[in-house]
């Protein structure tokens, strides 16, 4: 059976080249970064240049780049660390609705200490409004947390906007940009971002390894304590194979990012016109247009969406839902709910991510199946049939008036 | 995360579909909570006939839904109410505990259809006895 892996935004396979300099620090470079001797000075190397290789892809300095165990750590850090160090000059955090959990529940745990957070609510398509935003400011706004790309549906927020805000206000700006990293162009300087959280695993390296991009001058406190590991910001002895993965494919992404925007961008755009153009009732969740390559997220009304997931795993394809049962809880996405689209309409939503891996054949594919399953799942479906009568009610009234 | 069983009757439910002039017809859930399931009966003789269904939902109330069908078609009224949503989920060889409680319905809608039946007995012995 053919097998198309549309989840990129969950997570992506390690490249060969990735691998092969992995498997390089696992037997010959395993040595600790802090020894002095020569296996010492090798991994350091690798950690060093891995560094450089982030950091140049954000136009940012080396020794503002901090390794994590991930995003959400590096989420966790900006936030927390930011709010203790800054707590004296004030407790407001500005954040968004649609944030990752690792920024929203780290949001909410600080209300608890005492924090005011505003959740600024957003647009249909999940963009924000830049006068809400600007009115949302006080006086002991500290921090604004903003992602750059939502996980979910897709839309770029605008992150050079509101650093514009943020700078002349003086408060300091974090960007997630999880699922931005390596795949949009991203200038801390130009962008005005102060603090900036990326992910190893989304750019085709390994699970476990993230940094903090934390710009000279930012006040932040440390986490975590116990050694002098990243300039004492972050101890704990380097996660060295996965740092220098993330290192080479942050590399690769900046020398491959134009045109592979381009050629998944093309891709997206068939697979979305292809599922509004095959399929009744069907609606686009994000913007159209002002979203990230590769990325598609639709809503498929009177069918909920685990039961097309497990369908299209039948049929060898790999996708995601913002319905309760996957978002485990008993509600829906919050983002698909923030963005007010009503919970029936969330159950059945299904995001296809695209990436490296991704062919038109995977596309045309997808274009043949899912209509096929959407099919069987609407004919099992009482909302359906319905929703049918309804319509033809609707239908010969119409001619009745007419 | 499904028993080979459950995907069984996820993939090829059974008894799916609607019966015109239904003896009795239950629905439990609403579209919010991504659930609904309705059933409907054949009753002849105080015995199920035919029933079906038609269900919004996950893999798990698909699968309960085909499997309760199952289980009471060609039964008495009172064995068919007898069944409990347990049951069915055992006869699934188990459901996962998060479903339990939200998809783990079929056996309610079944109660449901019953009582509508006997409703429905009940008004035509008062329109007969007029």
């Amino acid at each position: 059976m053919r097998r198309v892996y549309l989840d990129h935004s969950a997570t992506t396979p390690v490249r060969p080249e990735v691998v092969q300099l992995v498997n390089k620090y696992l037997t010959e470079t395993f040595g600790n970064p802090s020894s002095v001797h020569a296996f010492g000075r090798e991994a350091r190397k690798g950690v060093e240049t891995a560094r450089e290789q982030i950091a140049a892809l954000i136009k940012a300095k080396p020794e503002e780049i901090f390794f994590t165990s991930g995003g959400t750590e590096a989420d966790n850090m900006a936030i927390v660390g930011t709010a203790m160090a800054n707590q004296t000059k004030g407790k407001h955090i500005i954040t968004t609705q649609i944030e990752h959990h690792a920024v929203l529940d780290t949001c909410k745990s600080l209300i608890k200490q005492g924090f005011e957070v505003t959740f600024l609510p957003v647009n249909p398509d999940a963009t924000i409004d830049l006068e809400l935003l600007k009115s949302s400011i006080r006086d002991d706004t500290i921090l604004i947390t903003m992602m750059h790309v939502n996980n979910e549906v897709g839309t770029i927020l605008p992150i050079k906007e509101v650093g514009q805000i943020a700078k002349e206000k003086g408060i300091i700006f974090h960007v997630d940009a999880v699922q931005s990293f390596g795949k949009l162009p991203i200038d801390v300087n130009e962008m005005n971002i102060d603090l900036l959280s990326a992910s190893g695993h989304k750019i085709y390296a390994l699970k476990g390894t993230g940094c903090l991009y934390i710009r000279k001058g930012t006040k932040i406190a440390p986490l975590f304590f116990g050694g002098s590991q990243e300039r004492k910001r972050r101890p704990g002895t380097e996660n060295v194979p996965g740092i220098v993965a993330f290192g080479l494919a942050a590399h690769l992404a900046g020398q491959e990012m134009e045109a592979e925007a381009e050629r998944l961008t093309k891709l997206r755009d068939k697979l979305i016109d292809g599922i509004l153009e095959k399929i009744p009732n069907v609606q686009l969740n994000g913007h159209r247009t002002n979203r990230l390559p590769g990325h598609v997220n639709v809503s498929i009304r009177y069918i909920e969406g685990e039961s097309l997931l497990l369908m299209l795993d039948m049929k060898g394809i790999a996708a995601s839902s913002g319905s309760a049962c996957t978002s485990g809880s008993l509600d829906p996405s919050h983002v698909l709910l923030a963005m007010g689209i009503p919970h029936e309409i969330a159950h059945g939503s299904l995001r296809m991510t695209l990436g490296k891996g991704t062919t038109e054949e995977d596309v045309d594919y997808v274009l043949e199946v899912l209509p096929e399953i959407v099919e069987k799942l609407r004919s099992m479906s009482p909302l359906y049939n319905s929703m049918k009568l309804e319509n033809n009610e609707e239908c010969s009234k119409c001619t009745q008036k007419r | 995360m499904y028993t080979e069983k459950v995907m069984d009757h996820f993939m090829n439910p059974r008894n799916v579909g609607e019966i015109e002039n239904p003896s009795g017809v239950g629905e439990v859930g609403n579209a919010k909570c991504g659930d609904i399931m309705r059933i409907y009966l054949e009753v002849e003789d105080n015995i199920i006939k035919d029933i079906k269904f038609k269900t919004f939902g996950c893999g798990a109330a698909i699968a309960t839904s085909s499997m309760a069908t199952e289980m009471v078609k060609g039964k008495t009224i009172e064995e068919a109410l007898q069944l409990t949503n347990k049951a069915v989920a055992e006869a699934l060889g188990g459901l996962p505990p998060a479903k339990m409680h939200c998809s783990n319905l079929a056996a309610d809608a079944l109660h449901k259809a019953i009582e509508d039946y006997k409703n429905k007995q009940k008004q035509k012995e008062q329109e007969q006895n007029k």
